[in-house]
C-alpha cells in the first residue's frame, strides 16, 4: 500500500508548487511532477508479486507470472502526451519570458475581471 | 548555439553514431523486446541533439535543419496514417494488419506484418519531431522572427 | 448499418493534419483550400452518419484492429454521438470558412489550420471513442493544441491567457488520467461498455465515489463550470474569432459535458434514481454557473469576454438539464448543447467580424456599427435572440424543455430560476447590441466596412441553420435529440449494445 500513497503525497507535493510558486519554470517542474507521479501510480497498478516482464525470451516459455503490461503502454502513452504538454509549456514560457522580460507571475497580470 | 571544448567533440562524435544505431535497434525490434518506435525514435533525436550541442551552428544551419525536420516529421506521420488506412482498405478495420505474412513468430525480426512499418514510422515521426522541438527551444531565435 | 465511415471523423483531419504542412511549403494558400474541403467533407460525413442512424440501428459499432471489444479499442456511433459530432464539425465548417480571410492579419497560417485539424481530430475522437483511455488521449489532442491556439496571437493577454489556461487545464487532463488509472485497478479493463459490466458488479463503495470526484473535477475543469471556471473569460477572448467560435461553441461541451454525461450515465449507470445525490450537486453547480455568469457577464467591456462569461452561464443550464435527470431535462440539455454551440458559435464570429472591420473589441469605443455593417448587426441579433430563448429560435426550446423538465420533477423554483436567467441572458446580450450596433447620441459612429463575403457566408450559414433548428424543433427531437436521451437514460443498457448482447 505504501508506493500508492507515496505517488499521492508526490502529486500533492506537484499541486503544492503549482499552488504556490511564483515562478513560472517553478510552476512547470511542480506540473511535471504532478504528471509523473500519475504516471507511476499507473505502472504500479500492474504490479504482480513474482511477476517477469512480459517479454517472451524463448520459445514455449510459459506466461502465467508475466506482469499485466497494459498499464506499461498506457503510461508510455501519457509519458508521450507529457512531453508534448511541457514542451508547449516552455515554449509559452519562454515567450513569455520575451514580452514581460520576467518569470513571476504575480507581475504577469494585464487580464481581470 | 556556440559549440563546445574539443574533449566534448571527441566523445560525443564517437556516441553519436552508436547512439543513432541503438535508436534504430530500437525502432526495429519494437515488436520483438521493449521499446519501439518512440523510445527508439528519442534515442535518434537524441543522437543529433547531442552532435549539434557539440559542435554548434549558425543560423541558417538552424532554420534549414528546423524546416527539414518538421517536413521529415509530418512525412513520418503521413506515413504512418498511410500503414493504418492500409489496413481498412485493403481488409477491413482501421489499423488492421494488413500483411499477408503470417501474424508473428516470438523471436524473429520480419514477422508481425504491419507493425515493424508502423513502428519505423512512428520512429522517423519522434525522431524528427523531438529535434524540432529542441531547435525551436533551444535555437528559438529564428524561430520567433517567423 | 455499415459503420465503416465512423473512424473516418479521426483519420481525415489527422491526415490533413500531416499534410497542410508539407503542401503550406509548396504553396501558401493550400492550407486554406485543404482546411475547408475537410471541414466540408466532416460536415457531410456526421450529417450522413446522422440520417444513417434514423434507419432504425441504435448503435453502430467499429473495432479498431478488428479486435474484440474486451482487447482492442471500440469506436461507438450512437444517437448522442451523432448530435455531439453534427455540432462539431458544423461549427467546425463555418469558423473554418471564417478563418480564411480573418486570419488576414496574423501569420503562420498553415500552423492555425493545422492546430484547428487537430482540434478537430480531439473533439471527433472523444465524441466516437468508446474506450477510457482512448477518451483521456483525444481530450490531450484537443487540448493541447486549443493551448496553442489561444496563444496563437502571441501579444501579452494572449500568452498570459494562454498559460493559465494550459496550468488549469493540465491540472484537469492530470485529475481524468488519474481517475482512469483508479478505476484500470478496480476493473482491468478500459472499454467503455466492458467496464460498466465490470463496475455495476462492485457496488457503491467509497472507491466507486473517488473515481466518480476525479472524474467530475477533471470534466468539470475541462468545461468551465463555476467553481473551476477561471481559465475561460482569459482564454476564450484571447484565441482568434474562429477558434473562440470553436472553443464556445463545440469544445466545452464535448470535452466537459458530453464526456461526463457519457461516463457518468453509461459507464457508472447513474441515474436520478439510484443518485440523487450526484445529480442534486449537478443542479447546485449548475445553477452557480447560471448566476455567476449571468451577472459577471453584465460587468463586462470587452465584446468577446462578455460572451465567454455567457458561455459559462448557458453551461449551467445544460448542467440543471442534465442534473434534472428525467426525459425532458435531458432532452433540453442536449438541444441545448446544438442551440448554444450554433448560437455562441455565430456571436462569436460577429465579434470577429467586428474585431476585424475595427480593431477592436471594447464596448465603450465602438458605436453605430449597424449602418455600416448590417449583416454582422443582424446576425448579432437574431443569434443573440436564439441564445436568449426568444421563440421561434432554437434557444427556445432548449431552455423550454429544460423548464418542462424542472416542471414534471416538481422543481419549481429552478423553472422559476431557469426562465428569470433567461431575461438576464437577453439584458447582456441586448447591452453589446445596444453599444456597438446602435448609434449613441453622445457619439460617432465608428468607422468601418462590412466584412468580407466569405465571413458573411460562414455567420449567416450559422444563423440560417439556428433558425432552421428552431422552427423544425419537432423532427430534429423526434429523430435525433430524444433518441440521444433515451441513450443515456438506459444507463447500464449501453453496453449491451456495444458488446452485442
Amino acid at each position: 500500500m505504501i508506493p500508492y500513497f507515496a505517488c499521492i503525497l508526490l502529486v500533492l507535493i506537484g499541486l503544492y508548487a503549482v499552488v504556490t510558486k511564483r515562478n513560472i519554470v517553478r510552476i512547470i517542474i511542480g506540473f511535471s511532477l504532478v504528471e509523473y507521479a500519475i504516471n507511476l501510480f499507473f505502472a504500479l497498478v500492474g504490479f504482480k508479486r513474482e511477476g517477469i516482464p512480459p517479454i517472451i525470451t524463448e520459445l514455449g516459455q510459459s506466461r502465467s507470472n508475466f506482469v499485466d503490461p497494459l498499464p506499461q503502454a498506457l503510461v508510455l502513452t501519457a509519458i508521450v502526451i507529457g512531453l508534448a504538454t511541457t514542451a508547449l509549456m516552455l515554449a509559452l514560457a519562454m515567450r513569455i519570458y520575451e514580452k514581460y522580460r520576467t518569470f513571476d507571475i504575480t507581475e504577469i497580470r494585464r487580464l481581470r475581471g | 548555439m556556440r559549440g563546445m571544448s574539443p574533449v566534448v567533440q571527441v566523445i560525443a562524435r564517437l556516441l553519436a553514431g552508436l547512439l543513432f544505431l541503438f535508436g534504430t535497434y530500437i525502432v526495429m525490434h519494437g515488436h520483438l523486446t521493449p521499446g519501439g518506435g518512440f523510445a527508439g525514435g528519442v534515442l535518434v533525436a537524441a543522437a543529433f541533439i547531442l552532435m549539434s550541442l557539440a559542435f554548434g551552428s549558425v543560423e541558417h544551419t538552424e532554420r534549414n535543419s528546423y524546416t527539414l525536420s518538421s517536413v521529415v516529421e509530418s512525412l513520418g506521420g503521413v506515413l504512418f496514417v498511410c500503414l493504418a488506412l492500409a489496413g481498412y482498405v485493403a481488409v477491413a478495420y482501421f489499423f488492421q494488419n494488413a500483411a499477408t505474412y503470417g501474424t508473428g513468430t516470438p523471436l524473429k525480426l520480419i514477422s508481425g506484418g504491419m507493425i515493424l512499418p508502423a513502428n519505423i514510422a512512428i520512429g522517423i515521426k519522434v525522431g524528427a519531431g523531438l529535434f524540432a522541438v529542441f531547435l525551436a527551444l533551444g535555437a528559438s531565435r529564428f524561430v520567433m522572427k517567423d | 448499418m455499415d459503420a465503416r465511415f465512423v473512424p473516418l471523423f479521426v483519420i481525415i483531419p489527422l491526415a490533413s493534419a500531416f499534410l497542410i504542412p508539407l503542401f503550406a511549403k509548396l504553396w501558401q494558400r493550400s492550407a486554406d483550400l485543404i482546411a475547408n474541403a475537410v471541414g466540408a467533407v466532416l460536415a457531410g460525413l456526421s450529417v450522413y452518419g446522422a440520417l444513417s442512424l434514423f434507419t432504425g440501428s441504435q448503435v453502430l459499432v467499429y473495432r479498431l484492429g478488428g479486435w474484440h471489444p474486451s482487447l482492442g479499442i471500440t469506436l461507438a456511433y450512437d444517437h448522442l454521438t451523432a448530435l455531439v459530432v453534427l455540432a462539431v464539425n458544423i461549427v467546425g465548417l463555418c469558423a473554418l470558412l471564417f478563418a480564411v480571410r480573418y486570419l488576414d492579419h496574423y501569420t503562420g497560417r498553415w500552423k492555425f489550420y493545422a492546430l484547428f485539424m487537430l482540434i478537430l481530430v480531439g473533439l471527433n475522437g472523444v465524441s466516437v471513442t468508446g474506450d477510457m483511455f482512448n477518451l483521456f488521449v483525444f481530450t490531450e489532442i484537443a487540448a493541447v493544441s486549443s493551448y496553442a491556439l489561444v496563444a496563437f496571437g502571441t501579444d501579452f493577454d494572449e500568452l498570459e491567457a494562454g498559460f493559465k489556461y494550459m496550468v488549469i487545464g493540465e491540472i484537469g487532463g492530470a485529475a481524468i488520467l488519474l481517475a482512469i488509472a483508479l478505476l484500470y485497478a478496480k476493473a482491468s479493463t478500459l472499454n467503455m461498455a466492458v467496464v460498466s459490466q465490470v463496475m455495476a458488479g462492485f457496488g457503491r463503495t467509497p472507491l466507486f465515489w473517488l473515481i466518480v470526484a476525479m472524474f467530475l473535477v477533471g470534466f468539470a475543469i475541462k468545461m468551465a463550470m463555476v467553481p473551476f471556471h477561471a481559465w475561460l473569460p482569459d482564454a476564450h477572448p484571447s484565441a482568434p474569432a474562429p477558434v473562440s467560435a470553436l472553443l464556445s461553441g463545440v469544445f466545452i461541451k464535448v470535452l466537459g459535458v458530453y464526456a461526463m454525461s457519457r461516463v457518468m450515465f453509461n459507464v457508472f449507470g447513474l441515474s436520478r434514481a439510484n443518485a440523487a445525490g450526484f445529480f442534486n450537486l449537478l443542479i447546485g453547480f449548475g445553477v452557480l454557473s447560471i448566476v455567476a455568469g449571468g451577472l459577471l457577464a453584465y460587468a463586462q467591456k470587452d465584446y468577446k469576454r462578455l460572451l465567454a462569461y455567457s458561455s459559462i452561464s448557458q453551461i449551467g443550464y445544460i448542467l440543471i438539464g442534465l442534473g434534472i435527470g428525467n426525459y425532458w431535462g435531458i432532452v433540453g440539455a442536449l438541444f441545448h448543447i446544438l442551440a448554444h454551440a450554433l448560437g455562441k458559435g455565430l456571436l462569436f464570429l460577429t465579434a470577429g467580424s467586428v474585431e476585424h472591420a475595427t480593431g477592436t473589441r471594447d464596448l465603450d469605443r465602438l458605436s453605430g456599427l449597424e449602418k455600416r455593417m448590417p449583416a454582422t448587426a443582424w446576425s448579432y441579433l437574431l443569434g443573440s435572440l436564439s441564445l436568449a430563448g426568444v421563440p421561434p429560435f432554437a434557444g427556445f426550446f432548449s431552455k423550454f424543455f429544460i423548464i418542462v423538465g424542472a416542471l414534471s420533477a416538481d422543481m419549481y423554483w429552478l423553472a422559476i430560476l431557469a426562465a428569470l436567467f433567461s431575461t438576464v441572458t437577453l439584458g447582456y446580450l441586448v447591452k453589446v447590441a445596444n453599444r456597438a450596433f446602435f448609434a449613441r447620441r453622445d457619439r460617432e459612429p465608428t468607422a468601418a466596412r462590412e466584412a468580407p463575403a466569405v465571413m458573411v457566408v460562414a455567420m449567416l450559414g450559422l444563423l440560417v441553420l439556428t433558425i432552421v433548428l428552431g422552427v423544425g424543433f419537432k423532427p430534429v427531437v423526434d429523430r435525433l435529440v430524444g433518441p440521444a436521451a433515451n441513450v443515456l437514460l438506459q444507463g447500464l443498457g449501453y453496453a449491451q449494445g456495444i458488446l452485442g448482447m
